[in-house]
């Protein structure tokens, strides 16, 4: 019997705003415990919640970039729950009305394109961080309680591990493209939960689905997915039936391990928010959200591969990332050469940030810095050797190119003036290397060339020098 | 109709626990309330959009610009336990709740 499998995504984005979603204490990464919050995050009675205004613009933004319909009457609801990590004892959530429905991602898994299909994205807060503790006591930091996050739910349209990667890669380059969250992972600021169930070929009933949790990087997604869907397989294969139930991905082990079996749906009585009003949201502020997206990354691979001929594989890497691809436009912008900036930014910049863990914005290199850098080996200033010991410098510590290379003296020597004398010098002392030359051993060229690079400390202008050399040895 | 299960059920989700007697009292008590609410599911409501609210106030923002918050000391006044700033509770077990 042959299978197919269902995979659903539930995606939980930190929006990037000042404030929380419900109340204007402060939202930030790694404060004090319990410092970052007041009153209303606390559930004190008698506080009431406000709405803020540029947490829900940048849920809209998110919305219209992944092609959702943005629902203009909406409300919010409260959702019921005792846990220590919210104090108030609900979630304000929307679960009638959701921000938005119906979007779609477009992935490709080894050169086939799908669409995906998001179901939809809500608003909603996040609660506090329990941790836990010995003695039969866990801690609760309520600083992150009330932190306005978007929930996206996929369509059961994703029916492999690598198609879920894909979505997930996808989802994530362009949320981080519109500036609404950082997504990352590492720092909780994109959280998935996802859930997998298989069927027979043909069966026309989806199978009993698992929820999998735990998951801190799109390779435990993977992975997880991977071992739930061979594991269903093979209880269904042996005649057994899969019970619902939540099960973690277990990364020493690689596999998925049992944490409840579910009993009946979960109870959580929703009901409307008493605490606030409906909302309406004017089409002309959504059109004007609309107008202010940031380019998308298929927009900016295009016009890199058509207008800046920069070719396809490097436009891709270039966009991966909005700080790479706004660090080339900028640094483009400043006219410099867009392949020799690309080039840069593929090969040296990576390498530095993959060496030492950093972020772009956490180097010291400015668009500024490298398109000084790259006009100073136009222009002939410095050789492209001397280059590589600019940029590194400038990349570590922010040193200004020009400034730089002058201060230290590597400004490249290109007056024939003071070029000529050292190589007719250097000719009389090699004019066994002549002679080869002129018998046809063109090494003798290379040596030559060495020769005075050696007595120029690497300064010398390779391309005048080549110029000079070759009439110099023309006239003996 | 609404039975002892279910009124237990509610208890439950409530954390709330009753003896014998009080189930008894709430299931009938209960049960009149719904019985009398039934009366409005008598209303022809067709094509009557469901009322969430009653205030007439609709869409109300607010600006992403923070207020100092309360200190820590202050929020953690009514906190039974703390340690180092943090709110000390009995263990949680991870019984995926979010």
């Amino acid at each position: 019997m042959n299978f197919e499998t269902t995979i659903g995504l539930e995606v939980h984005v930190e929006l990037k705003t000042k404030t929380k979603m419900f109340s204007p204490s402060p939202v930030s990464y790694g404060a004090k415990p319990n410092t970052n919050a007041n009153v209303i995050d606390f559930g004190f009675p008698g506080t009431l919640p406000t709405v803020n205004k540029y947490a829900y613009k940048l849920g809209i933004m998110t919305a219209l970039a992944l092609n959702a319909q943005v629902n203009q009457d909406t409300h919010f609801d409260r959702k019921n729950y005792f846990y220590p990590d919210n104090p108030k004892a609900y979630q304000i959530t929307q679960k009638e009305q959701p921000l938005a429905h119906d979007g779609w991602i477009e992935i490709n898994v080894d050169g086939n394109k799908k669409k995906i299909g998001i179901e939809e994205l809500h608003i909603e807060e996040d609660a506090g961080k329990n941790t836990h503790g010995e003695a039969g006591y866990s801690y609760v930091d309520l600083n992150r309680q009330g932190t306005p996050l978007i929930e996206i739910v996929s369509k059961p349209d994703i029916k492999s591990p690598d198609e879920a990667y894909a979505y997930l890669e996808r989802l994530r380059q362009i949320i981080q493209f519109t500036g609404a969250s950082d997504v990352k992972m590492e720092e909780g600021s994109m959280r998935v939960d996802t859930n997998i169930s298989v069927r027979p070929i043909g069966s026309d009933k989806l199978g009993q689905k698992i929820e999998l949790k735990n998951l801190n990087s799109f390779k435990h997604v993977k992975n997880g997915l991977a071992f739930e869907e061979k594991r269903q397989v093979g209880i269904l294969m042996a005649g057994g039936t899969i019970r619902p139930e939540t099960r973690r991905y277990d990364e020493p082990t690689d596999s998925t391990i049992l944490m409840r079996v579910k009993e009946g749906a979960d109870d959580y009585r929703y009901f409307p928010e008493p605490d606030l009003p409906d909302y309406h949201i004017d089409s002309d502020w959504i059109d004007q959200i609309r107008q202010e997206i940031p380019e998308m990354p298929d927009k900016r691979r295009q016009r890199y591969i058509q207008d800046l001929k920069i070719p396809e594989y490097d436009a891709g890497v270039l966009t991966d990332t909005k700080e790479m691809s706004d660090f080339f436009d900028q640094t483009v912008a400043l006219g410099a050469d867009p392949k020799q900036v690309s080039n840069w930014l593929m090969v040296n910049v990576n390498a530095y940030m993959n060496e030492n863990n950093l972020d772009l914005n956490q180097t010291k290199l400015t668009p500024e810095h490298l398109a000084t850098m790259i006009g100073l080996v136009k222009d002939g200033t410095i050789s492209s050797k001397i280059a590589k010991k600019v940029f590194a410098e400038t990349i570590a510590n922010g040193s200004e190119p020009k400034a730089w290379v002058e201060s230290k003296g590597l400004v490249q020597q290109s007056d024939p003036a003071v070029l000529t004398p050292i190589i007719d010098q250097i000719l009389d002392d090699n004019e066994q290397s002549i002679v080869d030359f002129k018998n046809g051993k063109d090494r003798a060229f290379g040596f030559l060339v060495g020769q005075i690079m050696k007595q120029t400390h690497g300064q010398a202008n390779p391309k005048v020098v080549n110029q000079i050399l070759t009439a110099e040895i023309k006239k003996r | 109709m609404i039975d002892k299960k279910l009124v237990q059920h509610v208890a439950q989700l409530a954390k709330l626990e009753f003896d014998e007697e009080q189930l008894n009292k709430f299931t009938k008590q209960l049960d009149e309330i719904i019985t009398m609410e039934d009366q409005l599911a008598q209303v022809k409501t067709t094509g009557v959009a469901p009322t969430t609210h009653i205030a007439r106030q609709k869409t109300s923002f607010r600006a992403d610009e923070v207020v100092p918050t309360n200190s820590q000391e202050e929020l953690l006044q009514n906190v039974p336990e703390q340690q180092n700033g943090l709110i000390k509770v009995p263990a949680i077990l991870d019984n995926g709740e979010e």
